[in-house]
């Protein structure tokens, strides 16, 4: 199934009301690593609203991106916790070692490197997360060894 | 089951509180801290040893049962044993914990080897001492229940009384818990002006950080001319530092329900959303559970119980905004557009959602409500203080021993938080500021531990409320730092709607960043100051309005770092780089050779007299010598130029 075939499918799970937009977008998102400009268009015409609006949702919040992110999001948690038990240091040598810097998107498209502002996990912190699983107590040289592990495919 | 009247619900219940007795139960905690330290796992080998049969996967079959024998002494009695996960226990620092009911036993650090330990105790009716939690001489206590560990001993669990004994998917749990018996009460015997009157009463205040009276809110709403309102719930929780909401949202689910409904009922609307940020997936997958079975019961829908009353509600998931946190914000947000705040010069119980009258509370607001109308608004009173009655629910977190979620009556001290249920510092390094309130909050230094915590005494103090983060600092955290960190994390999240927020906050930003590499100019203090005064007066919202709260109270209680960094560009925390010069004292150093040891740069030397000396020139400033040794001989000094 193409693109256009799986929005199409997303746009037709949710009843045509633009209260409904953001969260069309964020299936979206899910589903295809970003938000086209194509199917910014979609969802304008399924909702009936005009493509201004839907780019200025797309272009608000930072869950939306229009630029494809990697298959799997690394994020470090830089919430207060975190940050005062050295998030800092684990974001740095993630960076190194994937050669990106945050937001960036590895070379084989493979990995986009994101901060959070918390995932609530503060007594584990620092908190790293990929996908749905969430590695605590992390240190610059325990996050390389995860990574090179292959814990956070 | 469907229930469709108040007497099915009823007769319901009491046939489920007539089979609680018979059983022995094993709750494996499955909150965020569990779950990354393999409670899901550990789960998964209870149900295996209880059942061979068992499915593994935990999280869709929430409990299984077998016949076990128990032997209290001499009487045999047959019992049923089932093992589940639940939400966050709380003491987050231990994990996995595993709790045993009826008797109340808590269980620390267990794992997949301590099974057959904890199953043979539960036979033979006797705690498992190998993993019993801490009591309060601080060794493994010999019956680990809740009175006997510090960590639980001072805490006042009332809407997290539930999450430690049952299972946050199953209705029927919920119910023999205690649950629906607001609702019943509320359709059985009180009318919507009733129920409004009774949290007014109660004295319930915004869990959320506002602290505005929940029951004026209500009653408002209710009496404003509309066909159509909305309730909503504020789930957003976007503090950096607070889990509080999503421990509720995962481990209780349907208590915020039963609260929005009752809510509902009260002010006579139809239609409730909960807005959940997308980043916590397992929240929002536990609220559509609950929703759905809800629905099923018949206790969500059209004609709930037989009474007429119509409520449905829906989730709608955020998108990674700070500022819809905001009231207004996540109005807009929920209208599908960007969540950008509105002028409040006309309240949401007038015209909040779709220009319709709205109620938005906090998550663990709607939470009290079924307490409140089960329990009467007296007795809710008798909890707290005053003007601040209730409880509130704090995730106690940073340089702290027992991390983890807490919840103390409104006005315990910081203090008794702090160190009778956190147990003091971690590694006991000196105590220098507890933040609370999240970025629109403030720090407080050790002068004001004994401020009690209730909305207004910590207003009073600098700081506010907030939605319950609350992260204690040591003598290794930069004040100057902690306020740059807040300022960058706030103008990220800023809107950019209003000027003083969007560029107000850029320029503390850049004072803060010049202060903290070591670019400090004179007068940058004195220049923060005005900015932030700025800033608050004139800003739209609340997260402008507060904005400059972090570096207002950092600047108040730790001027003395402020010029340090401003006038000398030091810092004594030794956290801003290039700031500071890490040294060993010879006087206090015992020659142990630890910090040599855990030198990442292989850069302290032994000299001649067997003390320890750090070669300055391959330093990296880690602070990893500072962290490990015992004699405090590890010192943060001023950087030096070369020709000293």
């Amino acid at each position: 199934m193409g693109e256009i075939d799986r929005i199409a499918e997303i746009l037709h799970k949710h009843k045509q009301d633009p209260r409904y937009l953001l969260a069309i977008l964020l299936d979206i998102q899910e589903s295809e690593n970003c938000v086209s400009i194509e199917a910014m268009r979609a969802a304008a015409e399924y909702l009936g609203v005009s493509e201004s609006r839907v780019f200025a949702v797309v272009t608000f919040y930072r869950t939306l991106s229009q630029k494809k992110k990697g298959r799997r999001i690394i994020r470090v948690c830089t919430g207060t916790a975190c940050h005062l038990r050295g998030s800092a240091a684990v974001l740095q040598e993630l960076e190194k070692q994937l050669a990106i810097k945050i937001g960036g998107v590895t070379e084989d498209g493979e990995y986009t490197l994101e901060t959070v502002n918390c995932v609530g996990a503060c007594a584990l912190a620092p908190v790293v997360t990929s996908g749905e699983n969430s590695f605590g107590r992390m240190d610059p040289s325990k996050a390389a060894e995860l990574l090179a592990k292959g814990a956070f495919a | 089951m469907r229930f469709d009247t108040l007497s099915d619900l009823k007769n319901y219940k009491n046939e489920i509180l007539q089979k609680q007795d018979k059983r022995k139960e094993i709750w494996i905690c499955g909150g965020p801290g569990c779950v990354a330290n393999g409670s899901i796992i550990l789960a998964e080998e209870f149900a295996k040893a209880l059942d061979n049969k068992a499915s593994s996967d935990v999280s869709t079959s929430f409990w299984h049962s077998i016949k076990v024998l128990i032997r209290p002494e001499e009487n045999e009695t047959e019992k049923l044993i089932r093992t589940g996960i639940t939400g966050c226990m709380g003491p987050c620092e231990n994990g996995p914990i595993v709790h045993v009911e009826p008797d109340g036993l808590y269980y620390q650090k267990v794992t997949v080897d301590d099974i057959e330990g904890i199953l043979g105790s539960i036979k033979e009716n006797i705690p498992y001492k190998a993993k019993a939690m801490s009591g309060h001489d601080g060794k493994p206590a010999e019956v680990p229940s809740a009175e006997n560990i510090p960590f639980l001993a001072k805490q006042k669990k009332l809407v997290l009384g539930k999450m430690s004994t049952m299972s946050p998917l199953d209705l029927d749990d919920y119910i023999a818990h205690g649950g629906y018996s607001g609702l019943i009460k509320s359709l059985d015997s009180m009318t919507p002006e009733e129920v409004c009157n009774e949290i007014k009463a109660s004295g319930l205040r915004g869990r959320g950080g506002g602290g505005f009276p929940t029951g004026v809110k209500w009653e408002s709403c209710r009496n404003s001319a509309s066909e159509t309102r909305y309730v909503l719930v504020n789930g957003d929780e976007g503090d950096p530092g607070a889990f509080m909401d999503r421990a509720l949202m995962e481990g209780d689910p349907y208590s915020v329900i039963e609260g929005l409904t009752i809510g509902a009922y009260a002010i006579g609307s139809s239609e409730g959303i909960i807005y959940v940020r997308h980043e916590y997936p397992l929240a929002v997958k536990r609220l559509a559970n609950s929703i759905k079975n809800l629905e099923e019961a018949g206790l969500l829908g059209a004609n709930i119980l037989g009474t007429g009353f119509d409520f449905h509600v829906e989730i709608c998931k955020g998108g990674g905004a700070f500022v819809c946190g905001e009231s207004t914000a996540l109005m807009t947000s929920i209208e599908g557009k960007p969540g950008v705040p509105r002028v409040k010069y006309i309240r949401s119980t007038e015209k909040g959602l779709w220009e319709s009258p709205t109620v938005l509370n906090n998550v663990e607001t709607w939470a009290n409500v079924p307490h409140i109308i089960t329990n009467g608004s007296e007795w809710f009173r008798s909890i707290g203080t005053e003007n601040n009655s209730g409880t509130k629910v704090f995730a106690l977190v940073g340089k702290v021993k027992n991390t983890g979620l807490v919840e103390v009556p409104m006005g315990t001290t910081l203090r008794q938080i702090i160190y009778d249920i956190g147990g003091g510092v971690a590694q006991n390094r000196p105590f220098k500021a507890v933040q609370t309130g999240g970025p629109s909050g403030g720090c407080l230094p050790a002068s004001m531990l004994d401020t009690p915590v209730d909305f207004d005494s910590l207003t009073e103090a600098g700081s506010m409320m907030g939605s319950g983060g609350m992260i204690v600092m040591d003598d290794r955290t930069c004040m100057v730092d902690i306020a740059r960190y807040f300022i960058d994390f706030l103008v990220g999240e800023s809107c950019g709607k209003c000027v003083p927020c969007r560029e107000g906050l850029k320029k503390m930003q850049m004072i803060l960043h010049d202060l903290t590499s070591g670019k400090g100019r004179e007068g940058d203090t004195k220049a923060l100051e005005d900015l932030a005064e700025g800033i608050s007066d004139t800003s739209l919202c609340a997260l402008g309005q507060s904005a400059a709260n972090p570096v207002l109270s950092t600047i108040k209680y730790f001027k003395e770092e402020y010029i340090e960094h401003e006038k000398e560009h030091f810092c004594r925390s030794g956290v801003c780089p290039g700031m500071f010069r890490v040294t060993i004292d010879e006087e206090k150093c015992k020659s142990c050779g630890l910090c040599s040891k855990n030198c990442p740069a292989d850069t302290i030397e032994k000299l001649d007299n067997g003390k320890y000396r750090i070669k300055q020139d391959g330093c990296i400033k880690c602070g990893a010598c500072f962290e490990v040794c015992p004699f405090s001989s590890v010192e943060i000094v001023k950087e030096v130029s070369k020709d000293d």
